[in-house]
């Protein structure tokens, strides 16, 4: 009888910022795993529900010494301290928890009656309301996937490294008396359609999954690392101003 | 009890202040709200059993393998196919949508007929029967009156059974009008006709090349087949590969490049020529290729030595002096480089002086047919038909001279003019086309100036659209004849854009077909049938499915089973027997053009004193901008910079911005010799002053809500300048000026 107690898994990305190209294929594939909605003007991008969204960023020089480049935000799964990310934390309802698990940090649809703490608590802007229920155009029903249920009107959504392949993958590890999954048994949407190859998924704690050398990159950096928010995607890119556009420097400080 | 004003009011107001007080109306609010949330009408999506189904994906000609992921018989997920030799797993943002095009609100679902006048979008559905019945009718008495060239056929390609089915159609009926969507292959195809002497395709070498210069090229925006080429962008990164980039904007290509240096537009030629003078006159171009293997060097080397020094270059092209020789230098000593060119995504032909120059660099440095090369790449030789049976209509017919002027007395090598159509039709100048069929193309958006494009439609008697999709030409066509979608019917896909190996893909139904449509190559061999005579003797095939496989053959089984035929084997011949020129060498001077004088750089529309800027397009992956426009999730990731509401922004230097009294987010009117629209400013530091950029793709007059009306089509501010050699569109740009509102 093998250990019911199970290894601590943690989660996380690392995306490479020198391959990403801003294709925004990682923002599709993310909508169509999960069941995401559109409307039909979505350029107000503030009430635009993307999970997966691919900011753009530019160092500011005049031409010709300009230079952008493309920067992936899914939702970071933050750690905090201690597994209390900022969300996590004002959640009055307990929709949103940190599973200690797999470090994913949840979104439970049912549970949420959309007060939008988690919103404002997010550093991110990894959240989204639903202002409006979803509406698909007739037939084009079809095509939603029956592993994530459609959002009602009046509740907060955001990435969650599409957990519902983790349960299919545990089950199936489990079917086949596995505890344990190899690092290609679970990926996340954007990570399997990225064409470039820019994003790495995996189990930061395990030193087999290629995330855990990655992040020790010397060109790898968090998001506003200096929040405290302990994100689990990490970011590398060899150029230093992209580097510092991942956190606010004063003029003065080097990183 | 009296009740005066005072407790009236007193009541009133108390009343309802206690109201509020008490938790009562927050309570039914709360429980309105929640049981409004409950309502049906948020779907729960059924389950099923899970299932996979390997196709081709036919949206560009990039042929991507994809592996679509079902839930009983509903489609429910796009994704990449693994070890597929073009994508191998990844996938882009528009096949990743495709299942919005399956199941979305742009469906033609059945054969509709015209009510009202062309483009009211009054339409009657009518039976296949009636429909098919109707254009043998038409093709009948055109044909008896001995108009059977009056015909003619626009597609997306010309190669694959569906194409060649319209072109066995075209033949047998008496027609030599079959035109296609042309692109980079047309005039990459051209200089290998000139400079090799071969019918041939484009491949590169490119995941093994040592250093990569390409002319404006949108290595990481579509150029080639998308997927394949952010894979090899990867790949460069990883191996630390040298890429430059030279463009007048800094694309995202530019952006990831090793280096980005900005040029005056329309100049590439000139710095192309610049570099092969630099590397001739210091002895680094490979002398066993251009000794053993070439003619014309000395012509190059007496032309490129007089009018393209360094200095010349540099003050044309603005690119620095020090850099046209570095440059020069680091590419003919570099291992195993590549030039590469065509603009963005590579949907104008471009000017074959800018093909045929960096062609000539590129066989200057030996890299033709070799490792991390250009190979030419044979063209798919499957399609094996019995001899079209020919009667004397069908001979008069073919022989009369097409209406495009492709391959006529001024522009004899050119197998296609599509973008002459409009021009021909809208003078006078050749014999009216009576009767005109569109099968994967969208010309009335796709093609340069849209309002031409337009009037030369209007002008067609009878214009049959085989779309699956109400796109442009649909709307305005008199006969719309739905093909089943890409995801429900069966196709070769014969080539993958740009790749080195041969690679044939198959697209089999994923769904089974949802409304009331039909494969196209089945109603061509329906028409053929019921015309009769030769026509029908032509087609001996009972259907399409039937003659695909029969096609085929030994390789079918292979396509059946793994989704695609390939030969990984496969390597370009060696330069002993690669040309076929008059000299059985490759030509530097084409005895096709005679002298290099006509390698010039292309003129664009419009003069500066009116018009003092230039007005580029640009492309991105997030709009798609060939025959299908983008689904609402595409169109969902386009930047609040480039579209917000209906409005289009346009990208300018901040210096050109002030100078025009132009700020950010302001509106303008952008004007062109072509055309007038009224847009938003974005300031942008990468692009070069005193050029303006739009990005192609947007400006749909039809599909549904979610992409039509939308920004601005930029081929209504363009027109086509012909290249005097190929006659195909060479425009990369038009003057342009903006006012302020």
């Amino acid at each position: 009888m093998k250990s019911r107690q199970q290894k601590t898994k943690r989660y996380g990305m690392v995306i490479d910022l020198d391959k990403c190209t801003g294709c925004g294929a990682c923002m599709v594939a993310c909508m169509a795993e999960n069941n995401v909605p559109f409307k039909e003007d979505e350029s107000d991008k503030l009430d635009s529900i993307t999970w997966m969204r691919v900011y753009k960023l530019t160092n500011g020089k005049s031409f010709p010494k300009t230079d952008l480049c493309y920067l992936p935000r899914p939702c970071m799964h933050c750690e905090g301290d201690h597994g209390h990310p900022p969300c996590v934390s004002v959640c009055p309802a307990v929709a949103t928890d940190y599973s200690r698990e797999t470090g994913i940090v949840s979104q439970i649809y049912t549970r949420c009656f959309g007060c939008r703490y988690c919103m404002v608590a997010c550093p991110y802007h990894a959240r989204y309301f639903n202002w409006w229920d979803p509406v698909w155009p007739d037939g084009m029903e079809k095509y939603l996937s029956p592993n994530v249920s459609p959002r009602m009107r009046g509740v907060v959504e955001k990435c969650s490294f599409c957990f519902h392949r983790y349960q299919l993958a545990m089950d199936r590890a489990y079917y086949e008396g596995k505890r344990e999954l190899e690092e290609d048994e679970y990926q996340t949407a954007c990570t399997q359609a990225c064409p470039a190859g820019a994003i790495i998924f995996g189990d930061l704690n395990n030193t087999g999954h290629d995330v855990n050398k990655l992040k020790k990159s010397p060109n790898a950096f968090r998001l506003l690392e200096r929040l405290g928010t302990n994100p689990k995607v990490y970011y590398t890119s060899s150029r230093e101003w992209v580097r510092r556009a991942g956190d606010n420097y004063l003029k003065k400080e080097s990183k | 009890m009296k009740i005066d004003r005072r407790s009236f009011l007193s009541f009133a107001i108390g009343g309802a202040a206690g109201i509020h007080l008490s938790p009562l109306p927050w309570k039914l609010m709360d429980d309105v709200s929640i049981w409004s949330q409950n309502w049906p009408w948020t779907p729960v999506p059924e389950d099923g059993e899970v299932s996979y189904v390997n196709s081709t994906c036919t949206l560009c000609p990039g042929g991507c393998g994809i592996s679509v992921r079902k839930i009983d018989d509903r489609a429910v997920k796009i994704e990449g196919m693994k070890d597929h030799p073009v994508n191998d797993g990844g996938l882009c943002i528009l096949g990743l949508s495709g299942l919005q095009l399956l199941y979305g609100p742009t469906r033609v679902k059945t054969p509709l007929k015209r009510k009202g006048k062309r483009g009211a979008g009054k339409w009657e559905k009518i039976s296949w029967d009636k429909a098919i019945s109707e254009i043998v009718q038409k093709l009948s008495k055109l044909r008896s009156k001995g108009e059977s060239h009056t015909v003619g056929c626009i597609l997306g390609s010309d190669r694959g059974t569906v194409p060649q089915l319209f072109h066995r159609f075209l033949s047998a009926y008496g027609s030599p009008n079959l035109m296609h969507t042309p692109s980079i292959q047309d005039s990459y195809e051209l200089t290998f006709n000139l400079m090799h002497g071969i019918q041939t395709m484009v491949g590169f070498d490119i995941e093994n090349t040592g250093f990569v210069l390409s002319f404006g090229s949108g290595i990481i925006e579509g150029w080639g087949s998308p997927v394949r080429m952010f894979k090899v962008n990867s790949k460069w990164r990883d191996a630390a590969t040298k890429v430059v980039q030279i463009e007048p904007r800094l694309s995202n290509t530019a952006a990831k490049s090793t280096k980005w240096f900005p040029i005056n537009p329309g100049t590439e030629t000139t710095l192309a020529l610049g570099l092969i003078h630099v590397i001739i006159k210091e002895s680094l171009y490979n002398r066993d290729f251009v000794d053993n293997y070439s003619t014309g060097f000395n012509n190059l080397k007496k032309f490129v030595l007089s009018a393209y020094s360094p200095d010349k270059v540099a003050n044309v092209t603005g690119v620095d002096i020090n850099t046209i020789v570095s440059l020069a230098r680091d590419f003919a000593r570099a291992k195993k480089p590549l030039a590469i060119c065509g603009r963005g995504k590579g949907v104008t032909p471009g000017s074959m002086s800018e093909f045929m120059a960096v062609h000539a660099l590129n066989a200057l440095v030996g890299n033709i047919n070799r490792e991390g090369g250009v190979w030419a790449v044979p063209e798919p030789d499957y399609i094996d038909w019995p001899e079209v049976e020919m009667d004397s209509i069908a001979t008069k017919g073919i022989q009369k001279e097409r209406i495009d002027g492709a391959g006529g007395k001024k522009y004899p090598f050119s197998k296609h003019l599509l973008n002459q159509f409009p021009e021909i039709i809208n003078s006078g100048k050749g014999y009216p086309l009576q009767a005109l069929f569109v099968s994967g193309a969208n010309p009335l958006y796709s093609m340069p100036d849209t309002k031409s494009v337009k009037d030369a439609f209007d002008k067609i008697l009878f214009v049959v659209s085989f779309s699956s999709f109400m796109d442009e030409t649909s709307e305005n066509a008199d006969l719309i004849l739905p093909n089943h979608a890409y995801l429900e019917r069966y196709e070769d896909v014969p080539l993958a854009v740009g790749l080195q190996k041969p690679v044939v893909g198959l697209t089999r139904p994923v769904v089974e077909p949802l409304f009331n449509t039909k494969h196209v190559g089945d109603v061509v061999i329906r028409m053929a049938k019921a015309l009769g005579g030769n026509i029908a003797d032509s087609f001996p095939w009972d259907s399409y499915e039937s003659c695909l496989e029969e096609t085929m053959e030994d390789m079918w089984d292979t396509m059946v089973e793994d989704g695609f035929w390939s030969d990984p084997d496969f390597t370009a011949p060696a330069w002993e027997s690669a040309f076929d020129t008059s000299s059985g060498k490759f030509e530097f001077t084409s005895n096709g053009i005679k002298s290099f004088t006509r390698l010039d750089q292309v003129k664009i529309e419009g003069d500066v004193s009116s018009y003092p800027l230039t007005l580029i397009p640009y492309d991105s992956m997030r709009l798609a901008c060939g025959f299908i426009g983008d689904p609402p999730f595409v169109i969902k990731t386009v930047e609040d910079t480039v579209l917000k509401g209906k409005d289009l922004f346009i990208e300018i230097n901040p210096k050109t911005a002030k100078a025009n009294g132009l700020y950010e987010g302001k509106y303008a009117i952008l004007s062109t010799p072509i055309g007038k629209a009224k847009v938003k400013i974005h300031l942008f530091d990468g692009i070069m002053p005193g050029i303006v950029a739009i990005p192609r793709g947007l400006g749909h007059t039809a599909y549904d809500k979610y992409l039509a009306d939308k920004g601005i089509n930029f081929n209504e501010l363009i027109g086509p300048v012909e290249d005097p050699v190929s006659g195909l569109d060479a425009a990369w740009g038009i003057r342009a000026k903006l006012a302020k509102i």
